[in-house]
């Protein structure tokens, strides 16, 4: 019975050791204003999304929901302001338009089909 | 019928209404691994100190057959007790009766309980275990809601509030608790979310679990809207105990006084904690550890914006709030999450006349789009107006780095604080050498023969010139420059010279503070 225990607190001590090498091991480097200082990072941190450019040919769903109608079809040329489609979201229909004039490219959802917020829809040329 | 029999009857009643949902059900939250609404008071309270009304309320719903309902307390079980002697009011939703749903008069008790905590000015305690609101009860239910926000924020900087999630708490539920002062959350049995995963699912067809959507962690670690994370209920209720002896009952009284006592300067050595090199990390919370009695620290807030670190220790007894960068994450920079972690906690301290010690470290504003986009503008701001408006002794001091806007931002001077002391270390400039030299001698640096050899002469020269605490010394922001073994003496002396603080605001109905 002693022995055993003894081997326990053997186990105990170990992983302490380790923490602290996987705690040096886990250090960044974080720039600012040329400075460089060795940190850690938090996990929200790590969780962040790098900025991209917004592309205005690429037309995202704002909310999401179920596309009822699909107006265009692909080699259409469209206005600014033509109708593009109705996205039944948060028990409204609601009627979308095209933000910029174009031809349609490519349409990457159908009718009656459900999407998330974010979702590429239509992307123009 | 004679009294003897009134009070074998009554009796019978309350036993009746002990059992809650049934034995069906109690098993259930056992199974859940809970603690039933009851025991929970009772493990948090001190022992024999809990006494309950309202136990024979009874809802008056009439539609979807509820007429024939009998649900005990109506869900929730309300009284008052003490913790260490503290007198609190309580309140715990039953989730074994009817799932701890919230119907007109469940809430009509909780209400009662916090008139009763504004009228003796104590503190309360809500602890949440529900499945929402009683959809039977319809409309009733939601003015149910109202009513509990309404005073919660009535209550709000006059008397603690803190809310214990133990269970689901969802949908409208969820703004009572962030309304309070503190959040507690316990892992595997904490859920709080505006929308569950069945919503989320239907809408977004997006699978996710309560757990992960908006479990203890989850909160404790990602959204800040927890304060407290503990692994079981019982450790969660310790946390409890511990708070209630900090904070005052109510914000026209100071927080009962400890007796005394030295920091443990053998394991925390003050001169030795934090690194000459201002790039190496080292963790601040040895520092407050080192100047508070007993060595002492509660921390808040220990899982989110870890670049900043906030809690109570005691100096001479008496409650402190402190507030540090902490270089060990983020190089301690402030950011949108640090900044409302932050300014919240100053105001908290600033209504309960807690006196604010402030330890500053900081490389300045953590640069990104994603921090541009999130408003730290906006989030940053509410930090500079917290310590500007807060009028109870605010003390700061500089251990080492404090740069540009994050120097103004941490207390200085310039936004009133009482105190400012900077230890020998401390590098007061407008920004890092680095960054410092590069702008004022580009033209030297560009046009030198060997620009990275000109380079590193400037910060040199910058570092030589600026990244002092004499500078600031010389202007009188910095009161004095001490030696790190002084610190506790000179902030002792400084809460004590600050008892009778006189700092009156002009005259107004409220700021407007960037919210």
């Amino acid at each position: 019975m002693t022995e055993k225990s003894k081997t326990t607190k053997n186990d105990i001590v170990e992983p302490v050791i380790n923490e602290e090498e996987s705690l040096k091991a886990r250090f960044h480097t974080l720039s600012i204003d040329g400075d460089k200082y060795k940190t850690l990072y938090t996990e929200k941190y790590k969780l962040r999304t790098p900025w991209e450019k917004p592309n205005f040919k690429k037309i995202y769903s704002e909310i999401p929901g179920t596309i009822i109608k699909i107006h265009v079809t692909v080699g259409q040329k469209v206005n600014e302001g033509d109708p593009m489609m109705v996205l039944e979201a948060m028990k409204m229909k609601n009627k979308l338009i095209f933000p910029i004039s174009g031809t349609v490219k490519k349409i990457y959802v159908s009718e009656n089909e459900r999407i998330p917020k974010q979702h590429l829809m239509i992307e123009l040329k | 019928m004679s009294l003897k029999r009134k009070i074998l009857e009554l009796q019978m009643k309350r036993e009746k209404a002990l059992q809650g949902g049934g034995e069906k059900a109690i098993e259930k939250q056992v199974a859940m691994g809970k603690m039933t609404a009851r025991e929970r008071i009772i493990t948090l309270l001190d022992e024999n100190s809990f006494h309950e009304y309202d136990l024979f309320v009874e809802h008056e719903a009439r539609d979807f057959g509820m007429d024939g309902k009998i649900l005990h307390g109506d869900g929730v079980i309300t009284g008052t007790g003490t913790i260490y002697g503290a007198p609190v009011c309580i309140y715990a939703q039953d989730f074994t009766v009817a799932g701890g749903s919230l119907g007109l008069m469940h809430a009509r008790k909780i209400t009662k309980i916090m008139d009763h905590a504004m009228k003796m000015r104590v503190p309360i305690i809500g602890i949440n275990d529900s499945g929402g609101a009683r959809i039977q009860e319809g409309v009733n239910s939601l003015a149910g809601y109202g009513e509990i926000f309404y005073r919660n924020t009535m209550a709000s900087g006059v008397i603690p509030q803190i809310s214990v999630i133990l269970g689901p708490c969802a949908g409208g539920a969820v703004y009572s608790p962030a309304l309070t002062d503190f959040v507690f959350v316990v892992e595997n049995i904490s859920k709080m979310f505006i929308t569950g995963p069945e919503v989320i699912k239907t809408v977004l067809g997006e699978e996710i679990s309560m757990e992960d959507l908006g479990g203890a962690r989850v909160h404790s670690e990602i959204t800040g809207n927890a304060h407290f994370f503990a692994e079981s209920e019982i450790e969660c209720f310790d946390q409890i105990k511990k708070l209630i002896t900090y904070i005052p009952w109510n914000n026209g009284q100071k927080a009962r006084p400890f007796e005394p006592k030295e920091p443990l300067s053998n394991k925390y050595k003050i001169d030795e904690i934090v690194p000459g090199n201002p790039k190496e990390p080292y963790d601040v919370r040895d520092v407050i550890r080192a100047i508070t009695d007993g060595s002492e620290f509660f921390e808040i807030m220990e899982l989110w914006a870890r670049n900043i670190v906030i809690g109570f220790g005691r100096m001479n007894g008496e409650t402190i709030g402190f507030v540090a960068n902490q270089p060990m994450y983020l190089a301690g920079v402030l950011d949108v999450d640090s900044s409302d972690k932050a300014a919240r906690f100053i105001r908290y301290c600033d209504a309960f006349q807690i006196p604010i010690v402030t330890l500053v470290d900081l490389p300045g504003y953590l640069p990104g789009v994603d921090q541009e986009h999130a408003g730290v503008i906006r989030h940053g701001a509410k930090l500079l107006y917290a310590y500007s408006e807060a009028n109870v002794p605010k003390m700061t001091v500089i251990l080492r780095k404090a740069y540009g806007g994050g120097y103004i931002a941490m207390n200085s001077r310039h936004l009133n604080a009482d105190f400012v002391f900077a230890w020998p270390g401390a590098e007061i400039a407008v920004m890092g050498p680095e960054g410092a030299a590069n702008i004022i001698f580009r033209k030297e640096i560009t046009e030198a023969k060997d620009p990275e050899k000109m380079r590193k002469q400037k910060v040199k020269e910058y570092k030589e010139k600026f990244a002092n605490p004499y500078v600031a010394a010389a202007k009188g922001y910095v009161d004095s420059v001490i030696v790190p073994r002084e610190t506790r003496k000179f902030l002792l002396h400084g809460i004590e010279v600050s008892k009778n603080k006189v700092d009156r605001k002009p005259i107004k109905k409220h700021g407007i503070p960037p919210f």
